[in-house]
């Protein structure tokens, strides 16, 4: 086995053994990028890949590891990861894969990386994104999509489709994505990886640019549950910093990751078994639920009538949120400045140094968002969507409990209603990427918990060794140990997490 | 009254989408306007579903937390420097950013 197709938990192991130390660990995880990422074919996962930073960090951890031992460094020791960049970092670039912020160097860390790095990982690179995380693509980066792994001429999905196809194409074993919409998840499951998102409050947003700052939260991609699991561990927890972390002790969410869940009660919603899915999804779908149905699970049709309503709930409050976020860059404090005349006002300014920093997406949904904010539109939009968003909520209650307990442990949906779509498909139709999320939003607008996972394979022309399906579990607050428990019985039902895209 | 009003397809007018971009401070051409109009219109299409919902009696739901107003310990920290804040500013005249006028002259909001 080559390094690179080592787990995060393998690797780990094995630099703590001594068997391998972090510099070979790193040397391997850079030289798979550099052939991989780069040039005509190149996956373009990576804005910025860290080559001397990497290899300096790595060195100190084996100091390190040789004077105090791997334990003493932390549950990450050595190991390379790679984060979104929309996540700041103290050195080089956090570009949110926008021209507004090309140039732009943040002068401190956010906490969840701060965190991994406190672990003793080695961020290796900043990992490409739909522009501010708005997009199911990757397409709306400014710097060019990623590709694919399983088949280049396909979309990752997105927004966090650099650090989906890193993972998939095993740049790195693990990684941090951000979760607005369903940007984890849907990229996740298009790329054949796990990925996690919190439920809202877990994962300290300090240090994260700001899209929706209700909807918002970072997690991780990794190749199994156990490495999601562990990447937990190590980024959730209370921060001062944030006013919206949740001050709530999280459990470890490996030691019981093997255990199942007994009396599972798994919730399917209607919409999961529509006719809107692919039929290669369906099929996935049908087999998943009798996998779980054979490992003893009580399979539970539920309604849940207002996860139709989701997409068009959230494209109202997301952008919204977005204007209003958005509208710190404004051509002075920082990022990219318009040329003006000598007679233009600061409006002017602003105006220009937007209208030439933001690309049409991010354009888009400030216009969106700004006219369902502005008077005379607000009480039909904005609060119609905020009322919809409470509606979404109280189903969530509902399936997750009743007087005698949980009516179930967990929705099951496919993660998307299609598996990985041909780049430029979507890129005119606005509407038909943003209906890309409708199994994922419901998750953030009630701030559930949800993951991907790999379901199972489709054959496609192009993808010679099949293009990945994701199946999501949704679940209540808090609940991101259990969840893991419940996806990780399905994982062991399969092989589908140890296959590799051909590259 | 004026808070009820539903700008179905052609209802969205070009002035409406102009008076958006100027709010949005988004120095847009006659082609964008045109393009972003027909993309409002349609996403609103989709959006106004929402207005088949019975949502009379609904409190609405602006964030997931129940959390208000956690205070901070009113104890001074270290912020980021002036020099780490001229840096990041593209015109500086340090201490100061550098703005073109802006008493007088402007249209305002």
């Amino acid at each position: 086995m080559e390094l690179h197709d080592h787990t995060l938990i393998q690797l780990r192991d094995a630099i703590a053994r001594r068997e391998v130390s972090s510099e070979e660990a790193i040397r391997a995880s850079l030289a798979r990028i550099d052939s991989l990422d780069t040039g005509e074919n190149g996956l373009n996962a990576f804005l910025e890949v860290f080559h001397d930073r990497a290899l300096d960090d790595a060195r100190a951890i084996d100091r390190r590891i040789a004077a105090e031992g791997a334990e003493a460094v932390g549950p990450l020791a050595g190991v390379p990861v790679a984060i979104k960049d929309n996540m700041c970092l103290d050195h080089g670039r956090t570009t949110c894969a926008s021209r507004i912020l090309e140039n732009y160097e943040s002068p401190y860390t956010a906490t969840a990386v701060q965190r991994l790095i406190d672990a003793g990982a080695v961020i290796v690179g900043k990992t490409n994104l739909d522009e501010f995380a708005m997009g199911s693509s990757t397409e709306h980066s400014a710097f060019g999509p990623t590709l694919n792994p399983w088949d280049r001429a396909r979309a990752p999905g997105g927004s966090s489709g650099g650090s989906a196809a890193a993972v998939a194409a095993r740049m790195v074993p693990g990684a941090l994505g951000s979760d607005t919409g369903g940007s984890i998840r849907q990229p996740a499951g298009l790329c054949g990886v796990v990925g996690v998102k919190p439920t809202y409050g877990r994962v300290s947003r300090y240090g994260l640019v700001a899209f929706a700052s209700s909807l918002d939260q970072i997690g991780p991609f990794a190749r199994n549950c156990a490495d999601a699991a562990l990447l937990m561990n190590v980024i959730t927890g209370h921060d001062p910093l944030d006013s919206t972390s949740v001050d709530f002790e999280a459990p470890d969410h490996l030691t019981e990751l093997e255990r199942p869940l007994e009396g599972l009660r798994l919730g399917v919603p209607r919409l999961a078994r529509s006719d809107q899915n692919h039929p290669e999804v369906a099929r996935i779908f049908e087999s998943a639920i009798e996998a779980y149905s054979g490992l003893g699970a009580e399979i539970v049709d539920i309604e849940l009538p207002l996860m139709k309503s989701g997409v068009a709930a959230y494209y109202i409050v997301a952008p919204a949120e977005a204007s209003s976020n958005l509208a710190r860059y404004d051509g002075v404090r920082y990022g990219r400045r318009a040329e003006i005349g000598p007679n233009d006002d600061l409006v002017a300014l602003y105006a220009r140094s937007r209208a030439e920093g933001f690309g049409s997406e991010v354009q888009r949904r400030i216009m969106l968002g700004t006219f369902a904010l502005s008077s005379g539109y607000y009480e039909a939009y904005y609060n119609t969507a905020l009322k919809t968003r409470r509606l979404i909520k109280n189903e969530f209650d509902a399936v997750f409990a009743d007087a005698s307990g949980p009516r179930v442990h967990a929705v099951l949906t496919p993660s998307s209603p299609e598996p990985a779509f041909k780049l430029g498909a979507k890129l005119d139709d606005p509407l038909a990427m943003y209906l890309e999320d409708i199994y994922t939003v419901t998750a953030n607008l009630a701030g559930v918990a949800g993951v991907s996972i790999p379901g199972g394979f489709v054959d496609l022309p192009g993808a010679p060794k099949g293009l990945p399906v994701g199946l999501q579990l949704l679940c209540p607050t808090f609940a991101e140990a259990s969840m893991l428990r419940i996806a990780r019985m399905f994982e062991k039902t399969g092989d589908w997490n140890s296959r590799a895209p051909e590259l | 009254m004026s808070d009820t009003k539903k700008p179905q397809g052609a209802e969205l007018s070009e002035d409406v989408v102009r008076r958006v971009a100027h709010l949005s401070r988004l120095a847009l051409d006659d082609a964008s306007i045109e393009r972003h109009r027909g993309q409002l219109v349609s996403i609103l299409g989709y959006i106004d579903r929402l207005r088949e919902l019975d949502t009379e009696n609904v409190d609405p739901m602006a964030h997931p937390l129940d959390v208000v107003n956690r205070l901070d310990a009113d104890e001074p920290r270290a912020c980021l420097s002036n020099e780490a804040l001229m840096k990041m500013a593209p015109q500086a005249a340090a201490p100061f950013v550098r703005v073109p006028k802006v008493l007088g002259g402007g249209e305002g909001a």
